[in-house]
């Protein structure tokens, strides 16, 4: 607003693209205080969906003039045994941890660590989606094909795996894993060169290829290659035991190897990004692209790099998934964890660290919900509310300043960009 | 329109914008209000207009108090404010534009635009705007686009105008014209609030100046009681060098020769036509010409970023016609862009980060494909002490720093380096007058040091004191070179406006 625009030299956009623009909001944004009243808010929301799916509390609402207190009571009781059972699954009872340290029974260790196990079983492939999803929002790149790019990943572990019965597993879990992320790759490739020599917009081309992936899976469980003997179910064949991740808590727990790789890898595109040239570049396309270019930067070539690495990182997921837990596919194969990593990454601000600390969480919320599934009458869909509202809270950090008057000066130096002059 | 303003104070956060600011303008009168940007002219429009609420202060029009909760009220008012970036619908005729947002109608529904259009040839009889009220405004040039909005005011019966920076986009003569309809409109009872930092202007049409820094009032003078330095030093607060100090060029062999350059622009359409230049080493040599007339695609088309579709670039000897822009770079050429903040900076990364935007990829910043943090920063030291970047350390984020300083960030990542030409497109745009001293003096500098310079410049001023020869730009051909000395601001201002009358009055150079 200081003159810099004339009209004439108008004719370029003096904003950049809506989409630009929201990533740009979740990447710089935020505090760690926004994060936390986040949190606070979606447990908030949380509660106020346990109530009504409480019978107990419900019964007590409808006498609620009989007996007020009791509705309250009931109402506490709900959420607390709700969050309690999502805390007892996803990190366990300090109590019981304690004991069963002290009584050095395998068995009672075991039991003791199991959710522990299970909430790092979840993280992991949320570690991996999500650094893929980050990496490419670093570099301006809203990658929506995650979905598909973690079922090529899962299909071309499986694939690998199954397929070479003979090799040692030296050679063939590397190389089942080296298949997963080569097959993602592919998956983040085709929208990266297609935004690169035509412009296509890489939301449209990656979201539609994750019906292309679903579809082909879905094909691929038919066919007598892939399909597992007798072939009356729509399962894979079955990844031999050569390429399959080791345990590394002990065979009875879950945990394997895939969640030293996914922290590996956390460390790996942390250095990518913020000690390598060419993490540089993806920062300098991301922050700015008319810079980067006028910098010398290949704008282009540079997109493909960014969404078929990310692609990559988000098939090693699938991979990880099928080689560390399920060892075969079935169709649908791996839920939402392409579209968890959109999630993760935005809640983690699109660094690794952040990415890193999001999957834990959101790993805890997965574990934990089928413990409370069971306990409590909460379905497993509030876990799913709670992280689609965290993230709400996260990316529209306008909300949260709003409910709790919290006022950044920076934003405010925003809002007011044309103060000078 | 008396209006007077009483202790005006707008805070954004910590930030004081306008700092009890108090000033009258009486009827008929030409005030004129002097600052640098940043120094919170806009600001204190803003408030005037109702878009901005005062936090403190009262504003009285014609000796009641007024509030505004929106600009809407404003205009009732009287208040008519002309924009620097017009607020026109450019596939409007001038008398729809004029009617929007107060469409009179008749009776059956239909906007008479018949009334609007008499209107418009009233006001533009009385006060000699010569507007075709039929006239697609997209299709008019800058300044009679301007005008435009100067009728639409006064359509809306504004007795105060408040024109903000309106010279900044005219050529000397549209500006000589916008003059005299200042001067009728002030006959006419019309006060007008004439926002500027140009101190050749005030003194040439202002009743009274009023001068601000940091968001306060430095003083009120008469122009026969000042001069420009003393307003210089008014807005600046110290004493300021106006005249660029330089010897005459020595120029050596060509650097840059640029033959028969045809360019397209973003939208596909001709920018540049058939464009010849030669700039040679210990020279500077100017691109003068209003803006939008092609000089954004000529500094784009040699850095390897335009279109171009015919003739050739030549730097140092060598083709690097149509090369990708790491080529030129790595040919020795460093670049200011036009518009620093979109392409010369990413305001998200700090000051060491934006220090080697461009040559992050090479030793010492790194090697094999690893930066080297403790390089990068130790350079970065260097560089915020050599050059005078006022920030608190080089982990500062670039968006943070005042324009002067982004620029000098700017200037200390392009110069330092082993350079053959320097392209530096309107390289003082927007900043505060110490900071356009620093940025011309390096210039010079540099050209003194064998370095071939192309300054393309809208600022006439700019342009006759760095020049060593000039070539002027209109509608994407270019006219010259020139001798800087053989030519008079009269005569540049006619070649751009198109003339080619001028041109043969003066000689021109080979």
């Amino acid at each position: 607003m200081s003159g810099n625009t004339s009209p004439a030299s108008a004719e370029k956009p003096a904003r950049p693209p809506f989409l630009q623009r929201a990533v740009a909001v979740v990447l710089s944004g935020n505090t760690v205080t926004v994060t936390f009243l986040a949190f606070l808010s979606a447990l908030i929301v949380g509660a106020l969906i346990i109530i009504p799916a409480t019978p107990a509390a419900v019964r007590a609402w409808q006498s609620f003039w009989e007996a007020p207190g009791e509705a309250f009571l009931q109402s506490w009781w709900a959420v607390a045994n709700a969050y309690g059972s999502l805390f007892l699954g996803s990190v366990g009872s300090p109590r019981v941890i304690l004991e069963a340290l002290g009584s050095g029974r395998t068995s009672d260790i075991v039991n003791a660590f199991l959710p522990l196990s299970e909430t790092l079983v979840s993280t992991t492939p949320l570690i991996m989606s999500g650094l893929g999803i980050a990496l490419a929002f670093r570099a301006g790149l809203f990658d929506i094909g995650g979905q598909g790019q973690m079922i090529l990943g899962a299909v071309g572990a499986t694939i690998a795996g199954f397929s070479f019965p003979s090799l040692p597993a030296a050679i063939h879990l590397p190389f089942a894993i080296l298949a997963g992320a080569a097959f993602g790759a592919a998956w983040g490739f085709v929208p990266g060169v297609l935004k690169a020599r035509t412009g296509a917009h890489e939301v449209i081309t990656s979201m539609m290829l994750n019906y292309v992936g679903l579809n082909l899976l879905t094909w691929l469980l038919t066919t007598e290659f892939v399909q597992a003997p007798p072939r009356d179910q729509a399962i894979s064949r079955t990844v031999v035991a050569a390429a399959r991740l080791p345990h590394i808590a002990g065979p009875s727990l879950r945990m394997n190897a895939g969640i030293i790789v996914a922290v590996l890898l956390v460390l790996g595109v942390g250095w990518l990004l913020q000690r390598s040239t060419l993490g540089f570049r993806f920062r300098m396309i991301g922050a700015n692209r008319d810079a980067a270019r006028v910098a010398g930067v290949q704008i282009e070539r540079h997109f493909t790099l960014a969404m078929t690495l990310a692609g990559m990182l988000v098939g090693l997921a699938g991979a990880f998934m099928v080689l560390g837990v399920d060892y075969r596919m079935s169709s649908l194969y791996g839920g939402t964890i392409g579209f968890d990593g959109i999630t993760v990454a935005i809640l983690g601000r699109g660094t690794p660290l952040g990415v890193g600390l999001s999957a834990l969480l959101f790993g805890a919320f997965t574990a934990g919900g089928r413990t409370m599934q069971v306990n409590t009458s909460i379905p497993l869909y509030l876990v799913q509310v709670l992280q689609a509202v965290l993230v709400l809270f996260v990316a529209a950090p306008g909300v949260i300043r709003t409910i709790y008057r919290i006022r950044l000066a920076r934003v405010g130096g925003r809002v007011f960009g044309g103060w000078a002059g | 329109m008396r209006l007077e303003l009483q202790g005006i104070s707008k805070r954004f956060g910590d930030l004081v914008a306008n700092d009890r600011i108090s000033l009258t303008a009486e009827e008929g009168e030409i005030h004129a209000l002097l600052g640098e940007n940043g120094a919170g002219k806009t600001t204190l429009m803003n408030v005037l207009d109702g878009l901005y609420r005062p936090d403190e202060g009262t504003i009285q029009i014609g000796g009641s108090p007024v509030h505004f909760a929106n600009p809407g009220e404003a205009i009732h008012a009287g208040i008519g404010m002309v924009h620097q970036n017009f607020m026109l619908i450019p596939v409007f005729t001038v008398a729809e534009n004029v009617m929007l947002g107060f469409e009179r109608t008749s009776r059956l529904g239909f906007l008479d635009r018949r009334r609007a259009r008499d209107e418009i040839r009233e006001l533009s009889r009385q006060f000699g705007f010569e507007v075709d009220p039929d006239a697609v405004v997209g299709e008019l040039s800058v300044g009679q686009q301007q005008r435009v909005e100067i009728v639409k005011a006064l359509a809306r019966e504004a007795r105060l105008l408040i024109l903000d920076e309106p010279t900044a986009v005219l050529t000397p003569q549209e500006t000589d014209e916008l003059f005299t309809v200042m001067r009728r409109l002030r006959a006419s009872g019309r006060t007008i609030l004439f926002i500027t930092h140009k101190l050749k202007e005030v003194l040439a049409i202002a009743d009274r100046i009023t001068v601000i820094r940091q968001g306060r009032v430095i003083g009120t003078v008469q122009p026969a009681q000042t001069s420009e330095s003393e307003l210089a030093s008014m807005m600046v607060g110290r004493g300021v060098e106006l005249e660029v100090k330089k010897g005459p060029a020595r120029p050596g062999e060509a650097v840059l020769e640029v033959g028969n350059l045809t360019v397209l622009n973003d939208s596909g359409r001709i920018a540049i036509d058939g464009a010849s230049l030669e700039v040679r080493a210990g020279e500077i040599v100017a691109v003068a010409g209003v803006q939008g007339n092609g000089q954004t695609e000529l500094s784009e088309a040699i850095t390897g970023l335009a279109l171009v579709i015919g003739g050739s670039v030549r730097i140092a000897g060598r083709d690097l016609t149509g090369a990708p822009p790491k080529s030129v770079l790595r040919a020795g050429v460093a670049n200011i862009p036009e518009d620093r903040q979109r392409d010369g900076l990413v305001g998200d990364f700090t000051i060491a980060e934006n220090l080697v935007l461009d040559v992050h990829d090479e030793p010492p910043y790194s090697h094999w494909g690893a930066l080297h943090w403790q390089a990068i920063f130790g350079v970065a030291r260097e560089r915020l002490r050599d050059f005078d970047i006022r920030a608190h350390s080089v982990q500062d984020r670039v968006r943070t720093l005042s324009g002067g300083n982004q620029q000098k960030v700017i200037v200390a990542r392009e110069l330092p380096r082993r350079i053959r030409l320097i392209i530096a497109s309107q390289p003082t745009r927007g900043l505060d007058v110490g900071s356009i001293e620093y940025v011309h003096s390096r210039l010079v500098e540099a050209r003194d040091a064998g370095a071939a310079v192309l300054l393309i410049s809208s600022e006439l001023d700019e342009v006759m004191s760095l020049a060593d020869r000039i070539v002027v730009m209109y509608r994407g051909r270019l006219a010259g070179p020139f001798e800087t000395a053989s030519l008079t601001r009269e005569q540049i201002g006619l070649l751009m406006a198109g003339s080619t009358a001028a041109a043969e009055r003066t000689g021109e150079t080979p």
